[in-house]
């Protein structure tokens, strides 16, 4: 066998988080978008740009802000030990914590693109018929972005399965806690180890193009959007 | 007095936007069609909104049958109002199949007490066999017709249309404006119909309000406004519009008879009967003037008229004569030259030619 529990464990730690970070981001960015597509605000520009931001940022400079707030000084570390919580740092929440920051826009942007494309008047129509605004958000406007909802999903579970810089500066290295399978192939290049770093990278590989294979022969999507 | 108030749309708007200022005063009758009639960019569709609340603007009053939708304390949000809005693309929801468009109109009434039934709807505006389509299969008139039925299945106290037949094409407008017309003899709300164009606002509507430059020039009855002076000023092709009955019918010649207020025409044979009512048009430049009654001619209808008023326009070759047969005014388009060969002024009995009529419903 070439796969050792250790790595199952990383295996099942990472699906673990992509899943739980993609559900959290979904929630976030679905009133998040809906907001960003319609808004003439002032602070549009500024929202826009600072969840874009990871897309340019090293995710190391990300991880190490995100150390800062959740550790013992930092605002979120505050607030999590007057809760009983603890510390986030070195956490499986505090991974949690950084790759839904990390992941943002990648969830934000494709159902951002297709509600500004959807327009207004669907909603409009919905509101004469007598739906008010929550009615209106499920029962008109999720539907109709459902490409870019789609979209959303698979990228935001794609791109949290694929991180590493910001788990390595806020995760660490804790086997069954925060050792996702991309620090563990880290660990085994360190060791020299390139056979089973091999194997592992194969299945990221195989399984990420598998997803992006899958949103394209949906035929519910032609390209994908980020601004 | 206390009737007029409670009964049909009360409203008051008043915006201005840099480049657009729009005030009005709206009375309209609480049953029936009432037409918004303008050129493009008078302020229509933004009354519209206005009313129905798609746009909010703070300076704005509407009551309508009684019930406030907006005042200086309170404004209803757009759900709340029981109104539907046809607006001038279908707008349906591509999610959804045609029966599911017009189900969600239904879950949503805004009266349990259902005045437009669903197969009623359905008949009236023939979907049936569309009911199963996907949105995206329909032609642009059978779109526009679900959103009609849509609109009336949300059972609304008021109902909206905005330039629906404006993005059709001319056949499938005609297609269209027959069954509005269908609709319009059955209708169980008011409705408020806005439009560029004369010719259907003269088949479907009874109220006619002109709109130019976000004012509102002139409102009344159609027959009167379409005859107005405010109107032949936005408008060339102008034409009188006549409610009649028909009283005669005559087999040998294929013709009916028909008869208004102290006048009466001669029609080429309709599906109508003797006591129907019809509404007919006639085009001001159908009309001639002659100062005696040629027995050697070939038109028919032949009118005893008085000159009510001429406008003359010293830039244009042609002139419009306003003429009074009995207590109806009927518009007549010559050149100002017969006007001073004739030596027409107001006042004078003439006679009225009319080459050809319209029958509009």
């Amino acid at each position: 066998m070439t796969i050792n529990s250790e790595d199952i464990d990383a295996i099942l730690l990472t699906l673990r988080l992509a899943l739980v970070v993609t559900a959290i981001l979904l929630l976030i960015a679905l009133p998040l978008a809906h907001w960003l597509s319609r808004t003439s605000s002032f602070l549009k520009a500024p929202i826009n740009a600072l969840v874009a931001l990871p897309l340019v940022l090293p995710p190391t400079v990300l991880g190490f802000y995100a150390l800062m707030l959740m550790g013992p000084s930092g605002p979120i570390g505050y607030v999590t030990e007057t809760l009983g919580l603890g510390l986030l740092p070195f956490t499986f929440w505090g991974l949690v914590l950084g790759s839904c920051l990390y992941s943002l826009p990648f969830v934000v942007q494709p159902l951002q693109a297709s509600m500004a494309s959807l327009g207004q008047r669907h909603t409009e129509v919905a509101a004469t018929l007598g739906a008010g605004p929550l009615d209106r958000f499920f029962s008109v406007t999720v539907p109709l972005v459902r490409p870019g909802l789609i979209t959303a999903i698979v990228l935001g579970f794609a791109h949290t399965l694929g991180e590493f810089g910001v788990v390595l500066m806020i995760g660490g290295n804790i086997p069954g806690e925060t050792r996702v399978v991309s620090v563990q192939i880290y660990d085994y290049v360190e060791l020299l180890d390139y056979r089973r770093a091999h194997v592992l990278s194969a299945m990221m590989l195989i399984f990420s193009f598998l997803l992006l294979l899958g949103l394209y022969t949906s035929g519910r999507v032609k390209s994908i959007k980020l601004w | 007095m206390v009737s007029a108030v409670n009964e049909g749309l009360v409203a008051k708007l008043h915006f201005c936007s840099s480049h657009f200022e729009l005030a009005a005063d709206l009375v309209l009758p609480g049953e029936g069609v009432s037409a918004f009639f303008g050129p493009s960019g008078a302020g229509k569709t933004t009354m519209l909104r206005a009313l129905a609340g798609l746009d909010y603007h703070p300076n704005t009053r509407v009551t309508i049958n009684g019930q406030c939708w907006q005042d200086a304390s309170m404004c209803l949000p757009v759900h709340k109002r029981s109104l539907a809005y046809v607006f001038q693309e279908p707008s349906l929801f591509t999610h959804l199949n045609v029966k599911q468009n017009l189900e969600y109109a239904m879950t949503r009434a805004k009266h349990k007490k259902k005045k437009n039934s669903f197969d009623e709807v359905v008949e009236l505006l023939d979907l049936d066999k569309l009911l199963k389509s996907h949105v995206g299969q329909l032609s642009g008139g059978e779109a526009q017709r679900v959103a009609i039925a849509r609109a009336l299945l949300s059972q609304p106290e008021l109902l909206l249309m905005d330039e629906p037949l404006a993005s059709l094409d001319e056949h499938r407008k005609a297609v269209i404006l027959r069954y509005l017309e269908k609709l319009v003899e059955e209708l169980k709300q008011p409705l408020i119909y806005v439009s560029h164009s004369l010719n259907e606002i003269a088949q479907l509507s009874d109220y006619l309000v002109l709109i130019h430059a976000g004012r509102i020039i002139r409102h009344g009855p159609l027959t009167e406004v379409l005859s107005s002076p405010e109107l032949c000023r936005l408008e060339d092709h102008v034409c009188t519009v006549i409610d009649a009955k028909i009283a005669e019918h005559n087999s040998v010649w294929c013709m009916q008879k028909i008869i208004f207020p102290s006048g009466e025409i001669w029609l080429t044979e309709t599906e109508k009967k003797v006591g129907d009512a019809i509404r007919v048009q006639v085009n001001a430049s159908d009309v001639s003037i002659a100062l005696s009654k040629a027995e050697d001619s070939s038109i028919t209808n032949i009118l005893s008229a008085k000159i009510h008023s001429i406008d003359r326009d010293n830039k244009r070759a042609q002139t419009l004569v306003r003429l009074i047969v009995g207590d109806t005014i009927l518009l007549a388009r010559v050149m100002q030259h017969s006007v001073d060969k004739l030596g027409l002024a107001v006042g004078m009995r003439v006679w009225a030619q009319i080459k050809s009529v319209a029958i509009l419903r």
